[in-house]
């Protein structure tokens, strides 16, 4: 009886995040109303982030002796990554924000990829469909965290000269495969279906590797000029690991603003890049061969 | 996992095209000096990734659980508190009344 009263009030919370998410984004796209759109998507947020402390309440009974500990590091994770974001934030000059927004997207894109990891280590994704949206996800939010540090260090001088070399394409199109592979056999091994020649664990972590390792093959051969498209293109991946990670949770709010993000994202880069009469595909796989398509889930 | 509702199949296919949708719908036609800001509004909205990571490490039942979803947390809070401080910036060049700061 006791749990239904907490588990509603998450539901409303959700549901009002969800909606001042969609109401703030429609008011910042009008120079007018812009300054208030933000305001009203930032208290979606907190109202979201407050609510969700009551789970507290229906924690299972595997979950109770680590649950005070469990609140403990929600608190201070909470503090240490807000304090820390709200502070560079605050403090980058005008002209290094692209990056910070490539960083903090890195950051969205590494949050989704650690869900995905809990759900898959804690082997809670069960059966076909529930592991391959949770692989999906791992996969996008992987690839969008070190596809933006790389975009992040390259606005911020760090990498100054495109990395390109002979048979690139080659090499992006093997580590993609590979990662695709790996998902493929991690879920026929994880369904029963194959015995795994490795652990499963091991299989998990070699999964992610790959992930990370072709988000920087991908972005590291395109220059620092296009480096806003690309940075928005990970900003829609990003929403769209969130979205398949909210699926994966059941946390409809989740599945809402990542996909909001997602199609926005989307046409946000297809707006930008017409702005600089270029075409997305030009821009992403220029240098990186048209034989390659997004792998959009 | 046990709320009131169960999204499966077709109902969370369903509440990703609306959504997709509706996003679509209220980007359309920004003007260009918009475009960076909206970049980042919509990077603080996918920050929505904390409470996920926040609802996986309450429910955490191994100290495995508990360093990845510290880390989901860390992460996501960053995203969303980052790009808030952010787009708060950016958009608050906009609030003279001769929009004509660029938005870099």
């Amino acid at each position: 009886m006791l749990p239904t009263l907490p588990l509603v009030l998450i539901g409303v919370a959700d549901l009002s995040a969800a909606f001042l998410f969609m109401y703030g984004l429609k008011r910042m796209s009008s120079p007018v109303t812009a300054p208030s759109g933000i305001l009203a998507a930032g208290i979606g947020m907190l109202v979201a982030v407050a609510a969700s402390f009551l789970y507290i309440f229906s924690a299972n009974d595997a979950t109770q002796p680590f649950l005070a500990t469990n609140v403990g590091l929600a608190i201070i994770a909470l503090m240490i990554g807000g304090g820390v974001a709200w502070w560079s934030g605050k403090r980058v000059a005008m002209t290094a924000m692209p990056q910070m927004v490539a960083l903090y997207n890195g950051m969205g894109g590494g949050a989704a990829g650690a869900i995905a990891a809990m759900e898959l280590f804690g082997g809670r994704a069960q059966g076909l469909m529930p592991l391959i949206v949770t692989l999906a996800g791992a996969l996008i939010g992987a690839v969008s965290m070190s596809g933006s540090v790389i975009a992040w260090a390259k606005l911020d001088g760090l990498l100054s000269n495109p990395w390109r070399f002979k048979g690139q394409q080659a090499v992006n199109v093997i580590a993609f495969a590979v990662t695709i592979a790996i998902g493929a056999y991690l879920t026929l091994a994880s369904l029963g279906t194959l015995v795994p020649v490795l652990g499963i664990t091991t299989l998990i972590t070699i999964f992610f590797g790959c992930a990370l390792v072709f988000g920087i093959l991908m972005t590291m051969p395109i220059g620092g000029a296009d480096m806003p498209v690309v940075i928005s293109v990970f900003n829609a991946f990003t929403g769209l690991a969130v979205a398949l990670e909210g699926f994966v949770l059941q946390k409809p709010a989740l599945m809402v603003a990542g996909m909001v993000v997602g199609a926005a994202g989307l046409l946000l880069t297809l707006l930008m890049a017409n702005a600089m009469n270029r075409s997305v595909s030009n821009i992403l796989f220029t240098n990186f061969g048209p034989s390659v398509t997004q792998k959009q889930g | 996992m046990d709320s009131q509702m169960a999204i499966s199949g077709f109902v969370a296919l369903y509440i990703f095209m609306l959504a997709a949708f509706a996003g679509w719908v209220i980007i359309g036609r920004v003007p260009a000096i918009l475009h960076t800001p909206l970049m980042s509004g919509a990077n603080f909205v996918h920050g929505i990734v904390v409470v996920g990571g926040l609802y996986a490490l309450i429910n955490a039942s191994s100290v495995q659980q508990q360093i990845i979803g510290f880390f989901a947390v860390l992460l996501g809070a960053g995203n969303a508190a980052g790009g808030y401080a952010v787009t708060g910036r950016m958009l608050a060049m906009f609030q003279t009344s001769a929009p004509d700061a660029s938005p870099k």
